[in-house]
């Protein structure tokens, strides 16, 4: 009906193939010793990657959706501080020694459980009241304040040692995943970007505001509660797996909007997905079998993703 | 018909809406006016669900808009809000196919594509079919909010301010327009104006509110009378017929 409406379905088979160049790269680039035992580490650590990457662009694409705005993160949920907050409580409690003890799927489960029950807890009551989305998030925000405050002030409580340990477990990092998580983690992810998917076409109504939405049919209230809870148990199924990542999901959502040029969900959702997992993959593919360095790509992540974030607040304000 | 009973509106402990009840018969054009303030927009957007009541009840079409499900609703009233951003990237044509919505649920049959074409060429935007919202002026943004509405293809439409950063051949062509769905399709229409000129040339009726209520309402004729007109706006102005139309000078 449109010219060049082909153009965002060439540009994902594009990124689609970029995709398996990268992981095929990840894969086998300065392989050495046992191979099977190395591909099975890696292929450990791609699958994470892949998880981890579609799970976090997915929740950020609906979670900017929701809120009306493309510069915010589930992250200011304070469902990653309450992460920390609960890995600090536990290394407090537990000692560094009794932290490295816990059985990982119970600790997978108890952090899930932990940030879904959060965000529940504070998206719920949206179904029987009025109520206000700024405020909503507003409140999300003091909570994570206060969970970052919370584990500030165990940590100066923790034993050096212990804290080093800490340190480990908060800084998102592929390195350590427990392969036992993956399927946990893999299937939560898979079932929330069936939903997603399947959402698309109310997604982008509700991309045109919430009254526009309700004029076309769309019960906001339901809708934007149901998609919230989405979005934590999508961010909580990454974040229990390998740590926080703030800035990614803006990075990639804002570079798959650039690639694609449209809003819509049905182009926006693969794209941004398939963004995440280039940058991952492929961050950490230089990072680790290119540049040799054991550096932690979360970190990296996160640095150019805070600078994409200054960035596009700059180009908002001279607009 | 679109029908309204003691409705009253407290928000922030001052008294929006006082026990206002309406009921506007079907098939036609209502023009709502009014001062600022008057109420306009708060009634409106309880007729379109968009607020929740508080006290009354509405009902459009036989439908209690309180209780019967919103995707119901919206395949028989259409609503326009003053300036409703549209924040995503999407072309005109995209924007215009939204208004599909309720009855595809965003897959366009063919028959939708046939509407929104249509729609679009109405609307004088099939130049702009492929353009982004974002590069257009102020009227062709409006245009395209205004042919998504009518792309709803509901018996009921209401229209907040449609005329908002119209030119003057738009703000003719759309009143011609909402004259043609009331007069060919049958369609109920009710439209929030500040031209009462608008007013008098192209509505059945007109409803005028004051201070949160119903100050006068019922045929154009009636209304638009300069003892009439003065109660509501506050000032004096005169009322001439010119060339069979009636007309309000409001400038002097």
């Amino acid at each position: 009906m449109i010219a060049g409406l082909d153009r965002p379905e060439r540009r994902l088979a594009l990124m689609a193939v970029v995709v398996v160049l990268v992981c095929a790269a990840f894969m086998t680039i300065g392989l050495r010793g046992d191979l099977a035992l190395a591909l099975e580490l890696r292929a450990v650590r791609l699958a994470a990657m892949v998880a981890v990457g579609v799970a976090v662009a997915v929740s950020t694409v609906v979670f900017q959706t929701v809120c009306a705005n493309r510069i915010v993160t589930p992250s200011i949920m304070g469902l990653d501080a309450l992460f920390i907050f609960c890995q600090t409580a536990l290394v407090f409690s537990l000692s560094g020694l009794g932290f490295a003890g816990i059985d990982p799927r119970l600790h997978f489960l108890g952090n899930f459980v932990a940030m879904t029950g959060l965000a529940l807890a504070l998206f719920l009551p949206m179904l029987s009241r009025r109520f206000d989305l700024t405020l909503l998030l507003l409140t999300g925000v003091v909570l994570g304040v206060l969970f970052r405050s919370l584990s500030a002030l165990l940590a100066r409580l923790i034993d050096p040692n212990d804290f080093a340990v800490l340190q480990g477990a908060v800084f998102a990092s592929f390195n350590a995943v427990e392969p036992e998580l993956l399927l946990p983690a893999g299937l939560i992810t898979l079932a929330g970007v069936a939903i997603a998917w399947r959402s698309r076409h109310v997604l982008d109504v509700i991309a045109l505001g919430a009254d526009t939405a309700v004029g076309l049919g769309v019960a906001w209230r339901a809708a934007a509660a149901g998609l919230l809870v989405l979005v934590a148990a999508l961010v909580s199924a990454s974040t229990a797996l390998v740590g926080p990542m703030a800035f990614l999901g803006l990075l990639v959502v804002s570079l798959a909007e650039r690639i694609v040029g449209t809003g819509r969900h049905a182009m926006l959702l693969p794209a941004a997905a398939l963004v995440a997992v280039i940058v991952l993959v492929g961050g950490q593919t230089l990072l680790r079998h290119v540049l040799g360095g054991e550096g932690t790509l979360g970190i990296v992540v996160e640095f150019v993703g805070g600078l994409v974030f200054l960035a596009m607040l700059f180009a908002r304000g001279r607009r | 018909m679109i029908e309204v009973s003691d409705v009253s509106v407290t928000l922030g402990g001052s008294l929006i809406l006082d026990r206002v009840s309406l009921a506007l018969p079907k098939v036609g054009v209502t023009a709502l006016v009014g001062p600022n303030g008057a109420g306009k927009s708060s009634l409106l957007s309880l007729i379109a669900r968009l607020r929740p009541l508080q006290t009354g009840h509405i009902t459009v079409g036989g439908l209690p808009v309180d209780t019967t499900p919103t995707r119901q609703l919206a395949k028989v009233m259409a609503i326009l809000r003053q300036d409703p951003g549209v924040a995503s990237r999407l072309r005109v044509a995209e924007l215009v196919g939204f208004g599909r919505f309720p009855h595809s649920g965003g897959r366009l049959t063919a028959e939708d594509r046939a509407i929104v074409a249509k729609t679009l060429e109405q609307f004088g935007l099939a130049d702009l079919a492929a353009r982004f919202i974002d590069t257009l002026s102020g009227g062709q943004r409006q245009r395209a909010l205004v042919a998504m509405t009518f792309c709803q293809g509901t018996d009921y439409i209401l229209l907040d301010e449609p005329l908002n950063n119209l030119d003057m051949f738009h703000q003719r062509e759309l009143m011609r327009t909402l004259r043609t769905m009331a007069d060919a399709h049958g369609k109920t229409v009710l439209v929030v104006l500040h031209d009462i000129n608008h007013a008098a040339a192209y509505a059945d009726r007109v409803v005028a509110m004051k201070n949160g209520r119903i100050a006068v309402s019922g045929e154009t004729r009636e209304i638009i009378r300069p003892d009439i007109l003065e109660t509501v706006f506050g000032f004096p102005m005169r009322v001439e017929t010119m060339a069979g139309r009636l007309t309000v000078l409001h400038h002097a």
